[in-house]
């Protein structure tokens, strides 16, 4: 051997030697100067106004970077987030709320009441439950800086659930400036008074969104408790990295390179938990329900009869097990407001948890149902979706249907959903989706249940003005007791009505690094509380 | 080669007007809507008319397209309809991570590549050129993704030498730049590296067997000169057509390795484009692709007459 192959030889070597111990360093050497958290989310931050779409990434930016007036907490009772006192009045008509002193935007300006009364009429321009407290707003008055006060035309009983209701759309508080945006553009900066600072010169949209703790920020005294309690931020700085590729974002959790991925697929969890330094529970407590929609407009299933033959021909089990698998992670639910929540409850729902054959081919054969195909979208490119629309071909198949499964993909679903034609022309009879369970928890957050017709009803376009009307008394009823009970009725006639079908409640497990404390349950991811340990 | 080099330059400007023209009516016709994709799940169909005529959305095609091609003509590809950023800066932003992915990989395809074909042919039929041919055929069977997962397996979740993820610009760390690019640098050039070496044996075989080759056996000289200075120089033409290719593909082909490697380069920006029904966005993009495409072309014909001066132009 010469020397010169005797030195390259020796080089090699020690290259191979030395790669393993800088491995490390180019691994972690940014966290050297600040502790990062870096999360893999369920999809890409693009959107950055979480009241112009309902899309759940931009919710989820709205609790990093904007606070709430109240929040919910883990016995679902809204408590003060932003706000200090609160009263009203002897008639229920007044309410007076006064802001904590010393609440901080990210450019150093006071939260004062101006800006909580333009957020609140932003949001309720686009958001349902905004729409109905706006319903019953005759005005909102600035009183001072700090208080300011909502006057309703008759007694409303949610108004607390309305400002603390924890999903899409918030109702996130923003300078006065930014909340007098059209509704329907985004808002020009990322300025909010919430726990973290957006840094904007550092977001690629599709890539990465980074944020830095704020300073400034006055947490509340109360232990945290899903969206309520004291935000105390533990880390210097936060990075959500998109990583489309589901393996190579759950080897970045095993290897240490991320600490944190929001929502593996079913198959991988398995494969997270048997990792060392592993660890997979799930964050959001009531999961999510699958739904099946018809389209009210056409025939046949402006007939009652046939779509309760629909409900009578397939069930929820067979849903859950061609969607998520292993039974661990979900439960056959006839609750249209979710199992798990005040308002669970089964009325109606037996139809749908076994499937009677005979019974649904009783009710075509009564209905004007004459063989015309159902045209049902069937989104093939979205996993959380395509395991719904072959069983319920299947199950449409066996009690005497024709069915039109039209594979396409999900952007074309979402705008071939919007159609009101008829399906023979580009529209479509029936489609599937998923709603975080928060979505869907009580009568006036559910899209699903909105009966108002082409005007105001969600996608399917229903229209019973009588129903309209029992949803509206449980925004008008004193009391969980009261609320209760209107709920059951809701429930009951929005079964009987077939307003839409759940197809089952499904978990999903979040997994992060056992070298993360402190990790909190909630209606959407929290990176607050969290403490990254050595 | 002045004139050429300007008659071709001049030449781009109808190619680009029928590809912009082009891509502007097909990404119309084809499904989705961006209103409805930005409005979110639980939007009305109100909501999403709202938002449609915001963007313009609802004017007629001929509209729509006079608005964007008048930016065009001023250097303004639009704004995203899906991030509301100007498209040229997310373009730009997502450059740097392709332009080094593809440029590393073609340096190593060539620096690997051609020796082996060269390799290979001096070594007709014995041993040493079927083993290239036996990994020129693996290097084309297996796909990018497989190999992109059995690397990081073995190098980054085994051996750990390797990080399993992620971008590192050279101007921040050049350390971790190689570290970051190395594992996506070789699964996608195995399959380019596999294609220029059965170009490149093929070309000197043929080469090999011409007269002056044997003039220059008979005249005595050395074996390494023949290969280097009359049979590989010789056959540089058509590796270089193959190396021309083999960037353009690059460039617009590195979604697998951009997604299975997670680097933020324009492959993933594309994907995201078309899913989210970005129509400046994805318009941009391949106005950017369909230049590039022409600009190597270019490339490729003038580095025609630098190797073999029988051509001139």
């Amino acid at each position: 051997m010469s020397i010169t192959t005797r030195n390259w030889t020796a080089g090699l070597l020690a290259a191979v030697v030395a790669i393993p111990a800088a491995n490390a360093a180019f691994v972690s050497s940014a966290d050297a100067e600040e502790v990062v958290l870096r999360a893999v989310k369920h999809s890409a931050l693009r959107v950055l106004d979480p009241i112009m779409t309902t899309a759940y990434m931009s919710r989820n930016h709205g609790y990093m970077i904007f606070d709430t007036l109240f929040a919910l907490d883990e016995n679902f009772e809204p408590q003060p987030q932003m706000v200090d006192t609160w009263e009203v009045s002897d008639d229920q008509l007044t309410w007076t709320f006064t802001l904590r002193d010393g609440l901080l935007f990210h450019d150093g300006e006071l939260v004062t009441s101006d800006d909580v009364i333009a957020s609140l009429r932003r949001w309720g321009e686009r958001d349902a439950m905004g729409q109905e407290l706006m319903r019953y707003t005759e005005e909102m008055n600035a009183v001072d800086d700090n208080t300011f006060e909502i006057v309703v035309s008759e007694p409303y009983g949610l108004m607390l659930e309305s400002l603390g209701k924890p999903s899409s759309n918030v109702p996130f508080i923003m300078p006065q400036r930014l909340a007098e945006t059209d509704s329907t553009e985004p808002i020009p900066e990322q300025i909010g008074s919430g726990p973290f600072v957006f840094v904007d010169e550092e977001f690629e949209p599709g890539a990465v969104a980074v944020y830095r703790k704020f300073e400034d920020y006055v947490p509340r005294d109360e232990e945290p408790s899903w969206m309520s309690g004291g935000k105390n931020v533990h880390v210097d700085r936060v990075e959500w990295v998109n990583i489309p590729d589901h393996g190579t974002a759950l080897n970045s959790v095993i290897s240490g390179e991320i600490d944190w991925m929001e929502n593996p697929p079913w198959d991988l969890i398995a494969v997270a938990e048997n990792a060392p330094n592993v660890v997979g529970r799930q964050l959001q407590p009531l999961g999510s329900q699958g739904m099946m929609r018809m389209n009210f407009l056409h025939p046949p299933l402006d007939d009652p009869k046939v779509r309760q033959a629909i409900m009578y021909a397939v069930e929820q089990e067979s849903y859950m097990q061609a969607l998520v698998g292993p039974p661990e992670y979900y439960e056959v639910c006839g609750a249209m407001f979710m199992c798990g929540t005040p308002l669970e409850t089964d009325i109606g729902s037996a139809p749908l948890l076994e499937q009677d054959l005979d019974r649904a081919r009783e009710l075509l054969e009564e209905s004007s149902y004459d063989g015309e195909p159902i045209v049902i979208m069937y989104p093939t490119d979205v996993i959380t979706l395509s395991g719904y629309p072959p069983v319920t071909a299947q199950a449409l198949e066996e009690a005497g249907f024709n069915v039109d499964l039209q594979a396409t993909d999900w952007q074309t679903v979402v705008s071939r959903r919007a159609s009101m034609d008829p399906p023979e022309e580009g529209g479509w009879h029936l489609f599937h989706t998923n709603w975080v369970g928060f979505d869907v928890a009580n009568p006036i957050v559910s899209q699903g249940l909105v009966a108002g017709g082409r005007e105001a009803a969600w996608f399917g376009w229903p229209d019973f003005p009588e129903f309209e009307e029992l949803r509206r008394s449980f925004a008008a009823a004193d009391g969980a007791e009261e609320q209760f009970a209107v709920a059951e009725q809701i429930q009951e006639q929005a079964y009987e009505n077939v307003m839409y079908l759940p197809l089952g409640q499904y978990i999903e497990i979040a997994i992060f690094g056992d070298h993360l404390e402190g990790v909190l349950e909630g209606p959407a991811p929290i990176f607050w509380n969290i403490r990254k340990n050595d | 080669m002045a004139l050429y080099i300007l008659r071709r330059l001049l030449a781009v400007i109808p190619v680009m007007l029928v590809v912009a023209v082009f891509v502007f009516l097909l990404i119309r016709l084809g499904p989705g809507d961006p209103a409805a994709q930005l409005a979110g799940d639980a939007a009305t169909a109100e909501d999403i008319q709202r938002i449609r005529e915001r963007l313009g959305l609802h004017l007629p095609i001929h509209v729509q397209f006079i608005t964007w091609f008048g930016n065009i003509l001023q250097g303004d590809l639009g704004m995203s309809i899906a991030n509301n950023r100007p498209v040229s800066s997310l373009i730009l932003a997502r450059l740097e991570p392709t332009l080094m992915l593809t440029l590393t990989t073609i340096i190593f395809v060539v620096l690997v590549a051609v020796p082996l074909g060269a390799i290979a042919a001096w070594n007709h039929g014995r041993w040493i050129d079927r083993a290239v041919m036996a990994f020129s055929v693996l290097g084309f069977s297996i796909p990018v993704f497989v190999l992109a997962y059995i690397l990081i397996y073995v190098f980054a979740m085994w051996l750990g030498v390797a990080p399993v993820q992620g971008f590192v610009s050279p101007t921040d760390s050049l350390y971790r730049f190689f570290a970051h690019i190395a594992l996506p640098v070789l699964s996608l050039s195995t399959i380019y590296i596999a294609l220029v070496a059965r170009i490149t044996r093929a070309t000197v075989v043929e080469t090999l067997g011409e007269d002056y080759i044997r003039t220059a056996y008979s005249k005595g000289v050395r074996d390494r000169d023949i290969l280097l200075k009359h049979a590989l120089r010789n056959s540089w033409v058509p590796v270089v057509t193959v190396i021309g290719i083999s960037i353009a593909a690059l460039i617009g082909g590195v979604v697998v390795t951009e997604s299975v490697y997670n680097i933020p380069g324009l492959g993933r920006l594309t994907v995201d484009a078309v899913l989210a029904s970005d129509y400046p966005v994805i318009q941009g993009l391949i106005l950017v692709f369909s230049f590039t495409y022409v600009l190597i072309n270019l490339v490729v014909d003038i580095t025609y007459a630098a190797l073999d001066p029988r051509i001139r132009y």
